[in-house]
């Protein structure tokens, strides 16, 4: 079968002209972005530490309050770690692969949008590639060591399916809020100079799982877990992993909500892309 | 010596410019209520755990420090601006540097008429919401909103002028991205935004009331908000009055050398 398919001059001639296959493409594009940041060596290592300073100074906040108090929304300083570690964990890694699409309006103004449509690649991965920036690795960095550290100080004490729960949940979340940041870029088809309008819900949410979600009076409570799952990323997992009790709204089972959510909202994210990009009609130029 | 009526164009100019962005306006003011919301409710939550008062504040004082907080964070520009630093790599600093005014005096004048609008459209909104939401607590004696408003104006200034500092860095680095990063995650916090300074440990807050950033944050919100009353805020508005003395030297003199070393190719 072989044999005859190399035989055939118009069949090699489709094997050369055939596209790379798509997982195989993304690992390209990524290999080459990641190899030329880190050939800058000094300005990577620089804004890795950076950003590890940035997400420190975020963490301070917390702990200033509850060296005040002892207890907030229901948690002790540990605890609130746990919530912390894996919210900034979970944001991380969202933000590392969609957190250029926050720019989306800029090339929309631009039309360099353009461009990238004419490809034969999807865009969002396009975009997703094309800024790929190593320095977020440092909230990476940050959100991990401080989810581990605060896990094993807090007693957590795993059985087969809470450490399934521990090791599910920063994926769950990365997957909810790289949905937040695609609603949010996809708006932006829109909304151009709105941008901002969707900051609330992408900064918004990760400010807000990264708290303990008890801390919201009702109705921001609900709003930030029944509309925006942000609650649903750090907060409700860690009352799980940690056998604490949840406030009104998210008791403690619903911290294995997290991958539910994750299918839901990137369901919800893609159709309103797809709407979008085909709703673009471009400047002209 | 140029006539002061060039500043004052710019600054109306920058003022005009600002308010055709409308959408972007509407936008923020929905960003600054809601990150205001979150961040009353953490403070509100932390001030009753802690029986109703902690470190000074009730939770009315809480909330009025939140609002005020939100509404300055467009005005003092606190996610910082990059426009200096843009104009350096691309060698536009030499038109600047030709011009009869000075350059550090120019975007003063800009900021200046931008902060204008900045406080009008994106600083009593949020201070509204948080009126209907949480309530505030606003001081009865006139003489606080009169030295409130000099304060902010120097909050203003330092701001200004610790900024126009990271982006003149430029003229000696090739990427400022990464130190303006790490300067407003310092600014964040030990300006006082996040958390009142009072909360801070010992440590922390000896190490912040050493640096020009509380004069950016915690003092204007303190005077305005009548916490700190007017006689004893006069005190603060000498400490801003020299840390603006104080950074502005810094600034030219970094601009002075900064000039030197500066190689614009091409024309």
């Amino acid at each position: 079968m072989a044999d005859h398919a190399r035989s055939t001059p118009a069949a090699s001639a489709a094997r050369a002209e055939r596209p790379l296959s798509l997982p195989r493409v993304m690992g390209l594009l990524y290999a080459s972005r990641i190899r030329s940041q880190a050939s800058f060596r000094t300005s990577f290592v620089a804004d890795v530490l950076g950003q590890m300073l940035v997400v420190g100074t975020e963490f301070l906040e917390l702990w200033v309050i509850l060296s005040q108090v002892g207890v907030l929304g229901g948690m002790a300083l540990t605890q609130v770690a746990v919530v912390y570690g894996l919210g900034a964990l979970a944001f991380g890694l969202a933000d590392l692969f969609f957190g250029e699409i926050d720019g989306l309006s800029t090339m929309v103004r631009s039309g360099k949008l353009e461009t990238l449509l004419i490809r034969p690649l999807p865009v969002l991965l396009q975009i997703s590639s094309m800024d790929l920036s190593l320095r977020r690795l440092g909230r990476i960095l940050v959100g991990l060591s401080t989810y581990v550290i605060a896990l094993v100080v807090a007693g957590f004490s795993p059985t087969p399916l809470t450490l399934l729960l521990a090791l599910t949940a920063p994926l769950a979340g990365a997957a909810v809020f790289a949905a937040l940041l695609t609603t949010a870029g996809a708006m932006q088809f829109w909304l151009v100079d709105g941008r901002e309008f969707a900051n609330a819900f992408t900064y918004g949410g990760n400010y807000v799982a990264t708290n303990p979600g008890a801390v919201f009076p009702l109705p921001l409570r609900a709003f930030f877990t029944f509309v925006v799952p942000a609650t649903l990323i750090a907060y409700a997992p860690t009352l799980t992993l940690l056998d604490l009790p949840g406030p009104a709204l998210i008791p403690a089972w619903s911290g294995w909500l997290g991958v539910p959510a994750g299918i839901l909202t990137w369901t919800l994210a893609s159709l309103l892309w797809r709407a979008g990009v085909r709703r673009y009609t471009g400047a002209g130029g | 010596m140029p006539r002061v009526s060039a500043y004052w164009s710019v600054a109306r100019a920058s003022f005009r410019q600002y308010s055709t962005y409308r959408m972007a306006t509407a936008a923020g003011v929905f960003t600054n209520s809601v990150f205001g919301l979150i961040r009353a409710s953490i403070l509100l939550a932390a001030i009753h755990a802690a029986g109703g008062e902690l470190r000074g504040y009730d939770a009315l004082q809480a909330a009025t420090y939140v609002w005020l907080g939100q509404a300055l964070l467009a005005p003092i520009e606190a996610f910082g601006t990059r426009e200096i630093s843009q104009r350096v790599h691309q060698g536009d600093v030499a038109v600047d540097l030709l011009r009869p005014t000075h350059l550090l005096g120019m975007f003063y004048a800009q900021k200046l008429g931008r902060a204008g609008f900045l406080l009008l459209a994106r600083g009593i909104p949020p201070m509204l919401v948080g009126a209907v939401l949480t309530g505030l607590a606003l001081p009865s004696d006139p003489l606080s909103y009169l030295v409130g408003a000099a304060c902010l104006l120097l909050a203003i200034t330092v701001a200004f002028l610790g900024d126009a500092m990271i982006n003149l860095a430029s003229f000696w680095l090739v990427e400022t991205r990464g130190l303006s990063v790490v300067y407003m995650a310092v600014m964040n916090l030990l300006s006082g935004f996040l958390i009142p300074i009072a909360w801070f440990p010992d440590w922390l807050a000896a190490i912040a009331r050493a640096t020009p950033f509380p004069s950016m944050v915690q003092t204007p919100i303190d005077a305005l908000s009548g916490r700190i009353p007017p006689i004893e805020a006069l005190a603060l508005l000498g400490e801003q009055t020299a840390w603006a003395l104080v950074l502005t030297v810094a600034a030219v003199l970094m601009l002075r050398i900064g000039v030197r070393s500066l190689e614009v190719q091409g024309g």
